[in-house]
């Protein structure tokens, strides 16, 4: 009995607010997807799979599932070969280990908002006195449009090392942490076997031992890139709405469900299962190639 | 069964949620009337007011300020029986659809002929109104005279010699024209139509199905790639900033930045419309004016009422504190504009006249957010990838003509 009052005790709010927070919203947009909802989420005229056709059939949708897709191919694997890399330096170093450690880990801690505001005010803006345009003008260069010009488009530029620099501290802790469950020994007997310091042991022992490490961070990776929302939100994103270009999926359905001028949380909604959707597909395949 | 001990630990929880809930910043008693403004910028706005709720006396009234993205958290609390009981924005024509809105007719009386048609006409939706206008905000071009006298420039009156204008003053390290970081693309589609006589929606129809509406953003491009325009700047066309810090010759800005304009610059700035771009068309400002609108869950409707013909009908010397003592703008119904004595010189005095001459709307009810979305998309494309404007143009139109079709029939 006292167990059972402790777990509810500690487990309770938890669990009402996952409940309430969480699993009610994900049911009734469920619920909603099925729906014409504008303006309502009581809706009363059931429409079957139409918003689901019509979402399926939508050129911006489509277009942003699209450019994602090729976002993620690009990020995961850039971020992931970065955050490694970094980590095996950290490991190695003898002095200041913890120093590296928290220098690499701090930006994680920093708000999306903020970031994004500093990558778009300060370093990247188009004026001749932005730091970017600054450096570029020790050269002799033009000063760059950064977020504007789209023809090279700069704007990757600043959204990709915005999310380098943002998220890379939190994967190279998870590799740390698998690089220091390795033991030691497998190590001593590789190099009593003659197996030579870098590039052997790497490929034959860290590389295999770090394998769940990998998977887990592959997937966290390739989630982070389908649910891009805040810096993208808040570099591109104008109080006139959002460029059709490098818009990720979540902002198109969120100015769908919740733009001015008209709430749609029918079409919204169906596009966000669309997106689970994708998601847990892309997540499945990834998990059985990899532990294949 | 569940142990009473149980139950309390669950209660507990539930009431911590609860309080988590609760804690929503309204405050203030059952009693009083719910009004919600967004959050102006200029100081003294919010006291003011909350000064004019105060002497309303048959019931009290709770101002909310609300920071931050306000169209989002005002659409949401319409949704539920929490919302707002009075508040301000612009008619939807979805909100009206969803009857989220109480029609106001009956609040104006005979003030109805004083308030400027071509703003009662945005808060008209099916030949009812629904928002009593506040305070009119309208954008215009902002010129430095200087600049344009060192370049031997005139002052453009069609949109080839706002471009011809824009590359001449490109000089010296300042640009032509700053019209927002997206390139004008944003703030300008509108202007561009109705530069050609075209306008968003004309009659529950496609009011840009034309040829010519792909000239008139074709502009758009040509203005884009001519280099000449500020992009990237750090504060947005909103802010009068890259004009008066002299990295501009010309900005598109609003009526609201006159006040900064003039202290940093003194008389060294003149405003234009938006020019013709032929001779079928118009020069032209967007306005828009944030009315005062009733929401139709409210249980106390004909208090919210009573709140709204005070407040914008009846205190006439409201509206003209409320327009004028803080920021900039033209109050809306002409007894009051007309005596104005800070809109009859200078800047201001022509903007009145534009809004008078020019005026379109910014934000029509009818114009909604798919065809919202579908237009700016096809403008961007164009203006800054250099997509074909009549492609563009033809499938932004058909896009439009759908939603029409499911509004109207």
């Amino acid at each position: 009995m006292r167990n059972g009052r402790a777990f509810w005790l500690f487990v309770g709010p938890f669990a009402a607010g996952l409940l309430v927070f969480v699993y009610v919203p994900i049911g009734w947009s469920l619920l909603l997807s099925f729906f014409d909802a504008r303006n309502t989420v009581t809706p009363s005229e059931f429409v079957g799979l139409r918003n689901y056709a019509d979402m399926l059939t939508d050129a911006p949708f489509l277009r942003s599932l699209g450019t994602f897709s090729l976002f993620a191919v690009f990020i995961v694997p850039l971020t992931f070969v970065l955050a490694l890399a970094l980590a095996l330096l950290v490991n190695q170093i003898s002095f200041m280990k913890a120093f590296f450690r928290s220098v690499f880990f701090l930006p994680t801690a920093c708000s999306y908002v903020v970031a994004s505001l500093v990558w778009k005010l300060s370093i990247f803006n188009g004026v001749r006195f932005g730091l970017a345009n600054t450096v570029l003008g020790w050269f002799g260069a033009e000063p760059v449009a950064w977020t504007v010009s789209t023809s090279p488009p700069w704007y990757w530029l600043v959204l990709v090392t915005l999310r380098l620099w943002l998220q890379l501290g939190f994967y190279l802790i998870l590799f740390l942490a698998g690089l220091q469950r390795i033991p030691q020994h497998l190590y001593e007997a590789a190099w009593i076997d003659g197996a030579s310091r870098g590039w052997q042991t790497l490929r034959y022992i860290t590389l295999p031992q770090l394998r769940t490490t990998s998977v887990a961070v592959l997937l966290l990776l390739l989630i982070a890139a389908y649910q891009a929302f805040d810096e993208f939100y808040n570099v591109l994103g104008t109080d006139r709405g959002y460029p059709p270009f490098a818009r990720p999926p979540l902002i198109y359905l969120y100015y769908t469900a919740l733009g001015s001028g008209g709430q749609d949380f029918g079409h919204g909604s169906a596009g966000a299962v669309i997106l689970t959707l994708l998601i847990a597909g892309v997540t499945l395949l990834q998990g059985r190639v990899i532990t294949r | 069964m569940i142990s009473r001990r149980r139950l309390l630990s669950l209660a507990g929880a539930s009431a911590l949620l609860a309080a988590c809930g609760s804690n929503t910043g309204r405050g203030g008693s059952d009693q009083a009337l719910k009004q919600w403004y967004h959050a102006y910028g200029e100081p003294g706005v919010q006291q003011a007011v909350e000064r004019y709720a105060k002497s309303f006396t048959k019931t009290p009234v709770d101002v909310q300020w609300n920071p931050g993205d306000y169209d989002s958290k005002l659409a949401t609390s319409l949704l539920s029986d929490g919302g707002p009981d009075v508040f301000e924005s612009t008619p939807q024509i979805s909100s009206v659809r969803a009857g989220q809105l109480v029609p106001l007719d009956d609040v104006f009386g005979d003030a109805r002929g004083d308030f400027t048609e071509s703003i009662l006409a945005t808060h008209t939706v099916d030949g009812k109104v629904y928002g009593v206008p506040q305070a009119v905000d309208m954008q215009m071009l902002f010129y430095r005279k200087s600049l344009f006298e060192k370049a031997g420039v005139q002052p453009p009156s069609t949109v080839d010699e706002l471009i011809d204008a824009s590359k001449r003053l490109t000089r010296d390290g300042v640009k032509g024209l700053f019209a927002g970081n997206d390139g004008g693309g944003g703030v300008l589609a509108g202007p561009a139509l109705w530069s050609a006589g075209l306008d968003y929606v004309r009659d529950h129809q496609v009011g840009f199905d034309d040829p010519v509406a792909a000239q008139a953003i074709g502009k758009l491009r040509e203005l884009y790639s001519s280099g000449s325009l500020l992009l990237g700047a750090v504060k947005d066309w909103a802010e009068p900033d890259a004009f008066t810090q002299g990295l501009v010759a010309m900005q598109w800005t609003g009526l609201w930045a006159v006040p900064a304009v003039q202290k940093a610059l003194g008389d060294d700035f003149g405003v234009l419309p938006f020019p013709k771009l032929s001779a079928d068309g118009r020069a032209s400002v967007p306005v828009g004016a944030f009315g005062a609108m009733v929401n139709a869950k409210s249980k106390r409707i004909d208090e919210a009422k009573e709140l709204v013909r005070f407040l914008w009908i009846e205190r006439t010397d409201y509206q003209e504190d409320f327009n004028l003592s803080y920021g900039f703008h033209i109050p809306p119904r002409k007894s009051i504009s007309e005596k104005a004595s800070k809109l009859t010189t200078g800047a201001a005095a022509d903007a009145v006249k534009f809004v008078r001459d020019n005026a379109k709307a910014s934000n029509p009810p009818d114009w909604t957010s798919v065809m919202r979305t579908a237009f700016n998309d096809a403008v961007s494309r164009v203006v800054r990838d250099g997509a074909s404007a009549d492609t563009e143009v033809k499938a932004a139109a058909g896009k439009v003509r759908d939603e029409l079709k499911r509004l109207y029939g």
